[in-house]
């Protein structure tokens, strides 16, 4: 039969199933399992939270395999893992894998400074992070097929998140309301493929999914993500770092389907315990700063 | 005119709202249990089944659901399709559970087995493009369920009395010739329930 894997549809699709939902860092079966129990869509497998990879500094890469390994087989919502910037064959080996979608993630420390991965050329799909409009359209251009703003991750300080999506979502406005003929000109202003232009302003929106990500710690975080116009969210060492990532990941779950019912949110942020420690942006040195990282 | 629901806790519910918004219908994005009176018919989109069984526990949506099933036309799409069988492989009971039918989850593999085919689906005329994502299939089907496409022999689209499910997504291509099935079998389904009365 006549049968075509890795199509845009097929990888763009699965990251359209992920809409309204939570994806979860998590470093063991264990995690994985409270995730999939709290009602995640996807977990993310990781050697270590972003939280950890800042307080540990070095070299942070691809998780071990037996730990992504461990993940797959523990649960049935899909897995996600991270690979370095550039790092043409962890993607690969995380592929092979089975890994559901990749993440060409900042958090881990890039092998590329000028290349980031060409991602039109694998059959398994790919999720990127980006502060504007036009990091996110490069990203689309190179095949990413889902996207996430940076934030700053491990922070549990959403100022950047809510920073990045704010300004998205106002150039996206601005494209749709341009004439045609003005498009080339934001194309080159943006360093962004015009035919993604053209795309944008037909669809008033991104040609792709667009989540929330970096810093996401608590039920209301979540909430106004979603509030400005994100997909769904990303939280990474929002849970596992708070107090009781049961109820964590339970209540984030909840205030992201429900993100305008602010009695619920009242009622689920109610006796959560403590959330993870915070960082104020300011006092990160400009090294420290992994939304820097790619271009 | 009908008025017909999306469930909207999770998955890609503004794809059907836009293949259903052209036709003959009012559509609802359902969200809370109160939404599913007066609807007509109702939509079960894909998304994460696990996911979306947890949030129909958490809001006590199940028994409203089934009092649905038991009287309205329902809709499932890839994990829609497994809210509704009666019975899923390798899992003790079901979700919602009206089709008669057996669903194998991720029967298909992957991520990166997910794939795109052409289907020659009972009732449509010519070839419909399937998007099949971790796609589930059906492994056998009751006396009174009508098989309506098959994908290298394996059960991908079915109707059963008032519910219809696929495995893969019409809601991702831009082809809505199963939305207006579904309307189709809404509309009939209320002239009868009508007649009837």
């Amino acid at each position: 039969m006549n049968q075509q894997t890795g199509t845009d549809r097929v990888k763009r699709g699965m990251a359209e199933m992920q809409k309204g939902g939570v994806i979860m860092d998590v470093v063991n079966a264990e995690q994985a399992k409270i995730a999939e129990e709290a009602g995640a869509v996807a977990v993310m497998a990781l050697e270590r939270v972003p939280s950890d990879i800042r307080a540990a500094g070095g070299v942070a890469r691809m998780a071990d395999p037996t730990i992504v390994e461990d993940v797959v087989n523990a649960v049935s919502i899909p897995v996600m893992a991270k690979c370095r910037i550039g790092h043409i064959v962890e993607a690969r080996v995380l592929e092979s894998m089975g890994v559901d979608y990749i993440d060409e993630s900042e958090v881990l420390t890039p092998v590329d400074e000028e290349f980031h991965l060409d991602k039109r050329k694998y059959t398994v799909p790919f999720v990127c992070g980006a502060r504007n409009l036009g990091e996110a359209l490069r990203r689309v251009g190179e095949g990413a097929a889902m996207l996430r703003t940076k934030g700053e991750p491990g922070t549990g300080n959403v100022v950047e998140a809510v920073r990045h999506q704010r300004l998205i979502q106002s150039q996206i406005r601005k494209i749709s309301s341009m004439s045609e003929d003005e498009l080339m000109t934001e194309a080159k202003n943006l360093q962004a493929p015009f035919e993604l232009l053209l795309q944008i302003k037909e669809l008033g929106r991104l040609p792709v999914v667009n989540f929330a990500a970096g810093g996401i710690a608590t039920p209301a975080d979540a909430a106004l993500m979603m509030e400005l116009g994100s997909d769904g969210v990303f939280v990474g060492s929002g849970i596992f770092k708070s107090d009781n990532p049961e109820k964590f990941a339970k209540a984030i779950v909840e205030a992201t389907t429900h993100y305008q019912d602010y009695e619920l949110i009242a009622n689920i942020s109610k006796n959560l315990g403590i959330a993870m420690p915070g960082i104020e942006i300011s006092s990160l040195k400009p090294s420290d700063r992994m939304q820097e990282r790619g271009w | 005119m009908v008025k017909v629901g999306v469930l909207g806790l999770q998955g890609a519910i503004r794809e059907h709202v836009k293949a259903l918004e052209t036709k003959e219908a009012e559509i609802i994005v359902v969200k809370r249990v109160e939404q599913l009176e007066d609807l007509d018919g109702l939509v079960l989109p894909g998304g994460e089944s696990t996911t979306m069984r947890r949030l129909i526990d958490q809001y006590g949506f199940l028994e409203p659901l089934k009092a649905f099933a038991a009287e309205k036309p329902i809709f499932g799409t890839c994990a829609g399709l497994i809210l509704l069988s009666k019975h899923i492989e390798g899992v003790d009971g079901s979700h919602i559970g009206v089709m008669d039918v057996k669903a194998k989850r991720n029967a298909f593999g992957r991520q990166r087995e997910s794939f795109e085919a052409p289907l020659s689906i009972k009732g449509l005329e010519e070839d419909y493009i399937g998007v099949f994502i971790r796609a589930p299939y059906i492994e056998e089907v009751g006396d009174d369920v009508e098989v309506l496409a098959t994908f290298n022999d394996k059960i991908v689209a079915a109707r059963h009395g008032r519910f219809l499910a696929c495995a893969f997504h019409p809601e991702l291509t831009d082809d809505d010739r199963m939305h207006q099935m579904f309307i189709d079998m809404v509309l009939e389904f209320k002239k009868e329930g009508l007649a009837t009365e």
